[in-house]
């Protein structure tokens, strides 16, 4: 029986055959529908040929996971069919380019002779092919009109003539109807983090092309008015986060991203920020290394690094996200904090988490401020001291160009910014960053950042590691376990989690890397956990996951 | 409002250094008087001996990391374009380490003034040779003298598109003043090479002496011109060696088209 209520549909072809384009459009009518979509993207580092797919899951509960089996296929070409008929289950639909395709089984479709003959171009053949598939749906004309006229912005009235064409020439073999009254905001884990920063009140962002983190840079560039964000790219990493400091310092709150190897290249700033207690938001989006790697796929590999970047004896503060939600609310959160403590902030995604997209639910843009830094208010006669010793360790703020002088140093210095290595004045001022990372440290003690799933009576707790925390709830659901998921990885919240873990037997962690970091990680805590790894770059079916589980209890 | 910390100084006694300390707070107090306030200027420095201004001038400013402080420069007056921008930094900082910054501040024409204490050498780790150390330096990484040509640091900035260029020498105080000035008031990229001499370990005080000359500044725009100029020394020995501008057009500012794009 094909289950409406939780189905998963591949699209695949070369790439330029605009695959991942024929998921979104997807994506967009099933949204209509009240589906939840989950879209896992796989491509190749090419620009022409190759293979490309994407695997749409539609869902009437939340579901973030990948399944072998499926439900759909959309086969442009036929490396599309040699590849994942197998994954098909007896019951699912292959529907194929019979111009470019063969197959004994499923409904061949004349995509490119109708596209040819309507006056279309070659990335219209999956405006073709999905014509086809809701067609075959039986889903209304008026809805796939409406999503093709809001999404494709060339040669609109081309698409419709083909979209009708193949409209009136296939039969509908199945119905599928609204599921529920629900429409949610379809995005990646990158425009997410782009909206969450947006909502903090974003002013710059720097960035040099790097995969997984590119699209934060070209969402943010086409929306500089729309979000009032100005963007650059300059000439390397290095200058990226030297340049965003220096806007920092002058009053612009800033951000940059990039992957394992450009923030390889921003440690030594890092530093710097957290020396000068400059305000920065760090988006590194991990992807398959060491070294190049792989720049499309995904290891998560990048822990060990992250949490002990930096030269020096420093602290800083470590996000992590596991969707599209996630990635608003904790980029949001990350902007906020690197102002609000004067600190670099570090979010860590994955590929997956980045590139694949999400249903976000539209309420949570309400909840997501801009929360603002501590700024030195003048008294009679009182000089401004750029790093006053405070209580709580965090120093009034002005910015150059006003009234005051303002002085930030790499160096060791003095309450007023000047160089020091007198024992007395080094100790106070090493003092007063830790007293500020303890006053994080208590006023992030709270569960808001935390995600727990299950009953504090489990005796078996997932940990999932970014992406991996879709596929760790939905097996939780099924087999009553319980997920925690924290998105402050540092200061981490030890006895929040570990009130959770009182009756805990069998702990897991689920990460993609052959090391085991996030387990390394746990344990630095007294948290021991075994370790469900993957590490070809993909991420994990449920399957598999499932059966690796049970072998372990 | 003094231009003076408290800080004692701690540069080598009688360094050329204290020259240009003292000559940059008379044109800081000049450019005052014509209405540019001291709070609208703020620099920037990396690290090595140029480095410690930082602690000798009372004006908001950014101590950053070797080789990256032009960079940091360019995201203040991105952040903050009425400021008075100027980067401080040494040869070692910046023809050495982070090189690839000065290109491309001068190739987008930033709106920032880049002060170059080229004194030829890594001073403050204790003499290493540097981009600008003449062949056969002995210092203490090359004992029996590096083994690289210098390079000539105006023809690279002039080929990377900067809009000022000039040379001056901390000797010629007046001169010094005069380039400053210029170099601050310039709108658009502006290159300035201090010749800066390290009187401990590469005293070249009576070379410059007896080869600096000062240009008439004149055809300014002139590429063909500007380039003669240039190379007419190479920091090698050479028999003369020009002080003054050798380049000045007008550009629009990377700030200029960072603020229009969009809009």
């Amino acid at each position: 029986m094909f289950k409406k209520e939780d189905f998963i549909l591949l699209i695949g072809g070369e790439a330029g055959q605009g695959t991942r384009f024929g998921g979104n459009l997807i994506s967009q009518v099933f949204n209509q529908l009240g589906y939840f979509v989950y879209v896992y993207e796989d491509y190749q580092s090419l620009i022409r040929g190759g293979h490309n797919f994407s695997e749409v899951r539609l869902s009437k509960e939340k579901r973030e996971a990948r399944k072998k089996e499926i439900d759909v296929i959309l086969a442009l070409d036929q490396k599309t069919i040699d590849l994942h008929k197998e994954r098909l289950k007896k019951e699912g639909f292959l529907i194929f380019n019979n111009d470019r395709a063969k197959s004994e089984q499923g409904i061949g479709v004349p995509v490119e002779k109708i596209v040819k003959e309507e006056g279309g171009k070659g990335p219209m053949v999956n405006t073709a092919l999905i014509s086809a598939f809701l067609r075959i749906f039986n889903i209304d004309f008026s809805l796939w009109e409406k999503i093709l006229r809001a999404k494709v912005k060339n040669d609109i009235d081309v698409n419709l003539k083909i979209a009708k064409r193949i409209f009136e020439i296939c039969e509908p073999k199945f119905q599928i109807l609204k599921i529920q009254e629900k429409e949610s905001l379809l995005m990646t884990g990158n425009e997410a983090c782009a909206l969450g920063m947006m909502k903090a009140g974003l002013d710059f962002y720097f960035a040099y092309p790097m995969t997984p983190s590119t699209s934060i840079l070209i969402f943010l560039a086409n929306k500089e008015k729309e979000f009032n964000v100005r963007t650059y790219q300059p000439e390397s990493e290095i200058s990226v986060i030297n340049m965003a400091l220096g806007a920092a310092f002058a009053g612009k709150r800033t951000a940059v991203g990039t992957s394992g190897g450009g923030f390889a290249l921003m440690t030594e700033a890092l530093s710097l920020a957290s020396q000068s207690e400059t305000p920065i938001l760090i988006i590194n989006s991990q992807r398959a290394g060491p070294s190049t790697g792989m720049p499309t796929y995904n290891l998560q590999g990048d822990l060990n690094f992250v949490l002990g970047a930096g030269h020096g004896d420093m602290e800083k503060i470590v996000l992590q996200a596991g969707n599209a939600k996630d990635a608003l609310f904790c980029a949001n959160l990350g902007l906020n904090l690197a102002w609000q403590y004067q600190t670099p902030v570090i979010l860590l995604l994955d590929k997956d988490v980045s590139e694949n997209t999400f249903s976000v639910e539209k309420e949570i843009l309400e909840d997501l401020k801009s929360k603002g830094p501590k700024i030195f208010e003048e008294k009679e006669g009182e000089n401004f001291y750029r790093y006053q010793m405070t209580p709580d360790g965090i120093s009034p703020l002005a910015f150059p160009g006003g009234k005051f002088i303002v002085k930030a140093n790499s160096y060791e210095h003095d309450e007023f910014g000047i160089t020091n290595d007198e024992e007395e004045i080094v100790k106070k001022m090493i003092e007063k960053r830790k007293r500020k990372f303890e006053t994080i440290k208590r006023e992030l003690q709270d569960s808001s950042y935390l995600e727990f799933f299950g009953s504090r009576d489990s005796e078996i707790f997932l940990f999932p590691f970014g992406i991996n925390k879709g596929i760790a709830l939905e097996l939780a659901e099924r087999m009553g376990f319980s997920v925690i998921f924290p998105y402050l990885l540092s200061p981490f919240p030890e006895e929040i989690v570990k009130s959770y873990l009182k009756k805990a037997k069998k702990i897991f962690t689920i990460e993609l890397n052959s090391l085991g970091q996030y387990v390394q990680f746990l344990k630095r805590y007294g948290i021991f956990a075994k370790p469900i790894l993957k590490y070809t770059g993909r991420p994990f079916f449920i399957e598999e996951l499932e059966e690796e589980i049970k072998k372990e209890i | 409002m003094n231009l003076e910390t408290k800080t004692k100084i701690t540069w080598c006694p009688g360094c050329s250094n204290f020259l240009i300390l003292k000559i940059f707070k008379e044109v800081v107090e000049e450019l005052e008087k014509e209405g540019i306030k001291k709070e609208e200027i703020v620099f920037t420095t990396g690290i090595g001996c140029h480095g410690k201004i930082f602690d000798y001038l009372n004006l908001s400013s950014f101590y950053g990391l070797h080789g990256r402080t032009i960079p940091l420069a360019q995201g203040i007056k991105l952040a903050n374009p009425k400021l008075k921008v100027i980067s401080f930094v040494g040869d070692g900082d910046c023809y050495n380490e982070g090189i690839e910054h000065l290109i491309f501040a001068a190739k987008r024409n930033a709106d920032i003034k880049v002060f170059v204490f080229d004194n030829r050498n890594f001073a403050l780790t204790v003499s290493q040779f540097t981009a600008t150390s003449p062949k056969g330096f002995k210092g203490a990484s090359t004992p029996f003298g590096s083994i690289e040509e210098p390079l000539n640091p105006l023809e690279l900035v002039f080929s990377t598109g900067a809009t000022f260029i000039a040379r001056t020498f901390t000797h010629e105080t007046l001169h010094m003043k005069e380039m400053m000035k210029n170099a601050i008031l310039h709108h658009g990229f502006a290159f300035l090479e201090i010749l800066q001499p390290c009187i401990t370990f590469f005293n070249n005080i009576s070379f410059y002496k007896e080869r600096c000359y000062l240009l008439k500044n004149e055809n300014l725009e002139s590429t063909k011109d500007a380039l003669e100029k240039i190379r007419e020394w190479d920091y090698k020995d050479g028999k003369k060696i020009p002080l003054g501008i050798f380049y000045k057009v007008q550009k629009p500012t990377f700030e200029d088209e960072f603020y229009k794009k969009n809009c």
